[in-house]
C-alpha cells in the first residue's frame, strides 16, 4: 500500500483547469518534494489531499483511505501545514495545540504536545498568546498543529518560505527525524537545495500537470547540460563562443553545454582560434539547473 | 465525541471570554427597551384582559434577544474564522459533519439562553410576568435559539464579507424578529398585517414562548410548535446539507 495514491485527479476553478489528471503515488516512509512554479497546482493538490478542497474528477487515499469516501480516517492519518500563515487569536500556544489535539479525538496529549514544542523550539513560548508571536514562532506553531495526532503521513506546503535560518535548520532536524522514525513526508519548497538534500523523490507539476517523477538520484543523473569553466592563459574567447557564456571573471568563462557531445566541437573552436587553455573543468547540474530544464522542456 | 465536546467548549469560551460584548451588553438593550417602552405605554395599552403591557413585552423582548444573539453567535464565529483563514484547523481534523454541525449550533443555543435568562432577570424589576407553563418556555425558548443558530449558520457559511453578513441581519433577521409580535399582540393590528405575521415563523416562536408565561397567546401553542417545529427542522436539514456538501467551505 502506498502512503498517498493520486489518481486521474483533474480540478477545476470554473472554466479554470487547475490539475490535468494528476496521477502518482508517494511510498511509505518517502521523503517526497512536490515542485513546480507559482500557479502550477501544488496547493491545489495538497488541498484535496486535506478535504479543503474536492477534486472534479479522480480519487485520491491516504493509507488506504479515500479523502472522499472515508474521510475521517483519511483525515485521521495525515498532518497538513498550510502554506497561507494563519492563527486563532484567541489561544496561546499550549491552548492551540491542545484544542487541535481535541479536534482529532485525543484528550490527554500533553506529553506528546511537550516533546513538539520542544522539539520545535518553542517550549518558552507556550504561554505566550498566539497573537504576540513573529511569523516565523507562528510558523512552528502550525507545524505542532499538523503533528498533534502523530499522522503517519505528513506534508508541509512551502514551510520555510519567507522563515529564518534557524528555523529552517531546527525545522529539518524535526521532520528527518520524524521520517527516520518511519513518517512519510510531503514537502513543497521554494528552495531547491533544500529539497536536493533532504528528499529521496521528487515530482514536478507544471500548469496543473506532471512533468517529472523520479528517484532523486535519477533526476541528477538524468541532467544532460554541463556546465564547464574554463580558464584562458592568453588570448580571448571565439567569437562563435560568446553565445554560451553564462559568466565571465577575467580570464575566466563560465559556458553552457547542452550535453557532453557539443565538449568536442567546442574545444575545436578554441584550438583552432591559437586559444591557450590554462584549466577546465566539467560539472554536472544541481537539481535547480534540472528544474529549470524541465520546466522549459529541454531534458529528456 | 472528544472532536464535538472540543469544538463546542471553544465555541462557548469564543463568546464567554468576551460577555462583556456578548452577554452583558445584549441584556442592557433589552432592559433599556423595556424601561422606555414600558414608561410610555404600561398606562394606555392592555394586550390581554389583565395582563399589563410590561409584563406582556417582557416574554418578547427576551425572546428577541435570544434569537438575536443565537444568529450572531454562529454568524460571527463562521465568518471570521473563514475571513482570517483560520477555519483550516476545523476543516482538517476528522470531525464529522454533525459533530461540526452540532458544536457550533448548541453552543449559539446556550449564549441566548443565558442571554434570555438574563434578560428576565434583569427585568423582573419593572414586572414580574407569570410563569403558567414553563415547559411551554422552555421548548420555544430551545427551539427559538436553535433555529437562529442554524441560521446564523447558513448566512455564516454563505456570507463573504462582513456587509453581506450585515445586510442578511438588516434586511431578514430584523424585519422576521420585529414583524413578530415582540411589541404588540398581532390582534392589535389591520387585517393585512396579520395575515403577514401569519407567515412569519418568528411569531410562532414568539407566541408561543409568551403562551408559556401567560397561558394566553394569539395562537394555539400547538399550532406554534408545529410551525416553529417544521421551520426548526426545514433550516437544520439546510444547514447540515451544507455542511456536508462543503459548500463555500471546501472549494
Ligand atoms: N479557490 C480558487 N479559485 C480559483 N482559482 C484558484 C483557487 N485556488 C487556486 N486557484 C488557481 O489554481 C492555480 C494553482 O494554484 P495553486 O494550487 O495555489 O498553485 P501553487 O501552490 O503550485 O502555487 C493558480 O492559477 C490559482 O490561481
Ligand atoms: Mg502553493
Amino acid at each position: 500500500m502506498s502512503a498517498i495514491e493520486f489518481n486521474q485527479v483533474v480540478k477545476h476553478y470554473g472554466q479554470f483547469q487547475a490539475l490535468k489528471s494528476v496521477s502518482f503515488n508517494v511510498e511509505e516512509g518517502d521523503f517526497f518534494a512536490l515542485l513546480g512554479p507559482n500557479g502550477a497546482g501544488k496547493t491545489t493538490l495538497i488541498s484535496i489531499l486535506g478535504g479543503l478542497a474536492h477534486a472534479t474528477s479522480g480519487a485520491v487515499r491516504i493509507m488506504g483511505h479515500d479523502v472522499a469516501t472515508d474521510y475521517r480516517n483519511a483525515r485521521r492519518a495525515v498532518g497538513i501545514v498550510p502554506q497561507e500563515l494563519v492563527f486563532d487569536p484567541f489561544f496561546n500556544v499550549r491552548e492551540t495545540l491542545q484544542f487541535q489535539s481535541g479536534y482529532f479525538g485525543l484528550k490527554k496529549n500533553d506529553d506528546w504536545i511537550d516533546e513538539i514544542l520542544a522539539s520545535l523550539g518553542l517550549t518558552d513560548k507556550a504561554h505566550s498568546n498566539m497573537r504576540a508571536l513573529s511569523g516565523g514562532m507562528k510558523r512552528r506553531v502550525m507545524v505542532a498543529q499538523a503533528l498533534v495526532h502523530k499522522p503517519p503521513v505528513i506534508v508541509l506546503d512551502e514551510p520555510t518560505a519567507g522563515v529564518d535560518v534557524e528555523l529552517r535548520q531546527t525545522l529539518w532536524q524535526f521532520i528527518r527525524r520524524l521520517n527516520q522514525q518511519g513518517s512519510t513526508i510531503v514537502l513543497t519548497t521554494h528552495y531547491l537545495e533544500e529539497a536536493e538534500e533532504l528528499c529521496n523523490r521528487i515530482a514536478m507539476l507544471k500548469q496543473g500537470q506532471l512533468i517529472a517523477l523520479e528517484d532523486k538520484a535519477t533526476l541528477l543523473n538524468k541532467g544532460k547540460s554541463r556546465t564547464l569553466r574554463i580558464k584562458l592563459l592568453d588570448g580571448t574567447l571565439p567569437a562563435s563562443l560568446q553565445p554560451l557564456v553564462i559568466t565571465q571573471a577575467g580570464q575566466q568563462y563560465d559556458l553552457k553545454l547542452s550535453d557532453v557531445a557539443a565538449l568536442d566541437d567546442l574545444l575545436a573552436q578554441i584550438k583552432q582560434a591559437g586559444v591557450t587553455l590554462r584549466d577546465i573543468e566539467v560539472n554536472k547540474p544541481d537539481l535547480e539547473d534540472i528544474f529549470v530544464e524541465t520546466m522549459h522542456g529541454t531534458a529528456a | 465525541m472528544q472532536g464535538f465536546q472540543t469544538l463546542f467548549y471553544k465555541e462557548l469560551l469564543r463568546f464567554w471570554k468576551v460577555s462583556f460584548q456578548t452577554v452583558l451588553a445584549p441584556i442592557l438593550t433589552a432592559s433599556l427597551y423595556l424601561l422606555i417602552f414600558a414608561h410610555v405605554l404600561d398606562s394606555h395599552v392592555q394586550p390581554y384582559p389583565g395582563v399589563r403591557y410590561t409584563a406582556f413585552l417582557i416574554p418578547g423582548l427576551a425572546m428577541m434577544s435570544m434569537l438575536q444573539n443565537a444568529f450572531s453567535n454562529t454568524s460571527s464565529s463562521i465568518i471570521q474564522s473563514k475571513i482570517t483563514g483560520n477555519l483550516v484547523f476545523i476543516l482538517l481534523p476528522p470531525l464529522s459533519h454533525l459533530e461540526f454541525f452540532a458544536a457550533y449550533v448548541l453552543a449559539a443555543v446556550v449564549r441566548g439562553i443565558i442571554v434570555g435568562l438574563g434578560v428576565l432577570l434583569v427585568t423582573l424589576v419593572f414586572a414580574i410576568p407569570p410563569v403558567q407553563h414553563p415547559l411551554w418556555v422552555l421548548v420555544f425558548a430551545l427551539m427559538g435559539c436553535a433555529a437562529m443558530a442554524i441560521l446564523g449558520l447558513i448566512a455564516g457559511i454563505w456570507a463573504d464579507k462582513f456587509d453581506q453578513l450585515a445586510a442578511f441581519q438588516n434586511f431578514l433577521i430584523m424585519p422576521l424578529t420585529f414583524l413578530s409580535g415582540v411589541f404588540y399582540s398581532i390582534h392589535s393590528l389591520p387585517p393585512f398585517w396579520q395575515a403577514v405575521s401569519n407567515w412569519n415563523p418568528v411569531f410562532y416562536i414568539i407566541d408561543g414562548f409568551r403562551f408559556g408565561f401567560f397561558g394566553v397567546a394569539d395562537v394555539s401553542p400547538w399550532l406554534a410548535l408545529s410551525v416553529s417545529g417544521a421551520a426548526l427542522f426545514a433550516l437544520a436539514l439546510l444547514g447540515y446539507q451544507l455542511i456536508k456538501s462543503g459548500y463555500k467551505l471546501r472549494h
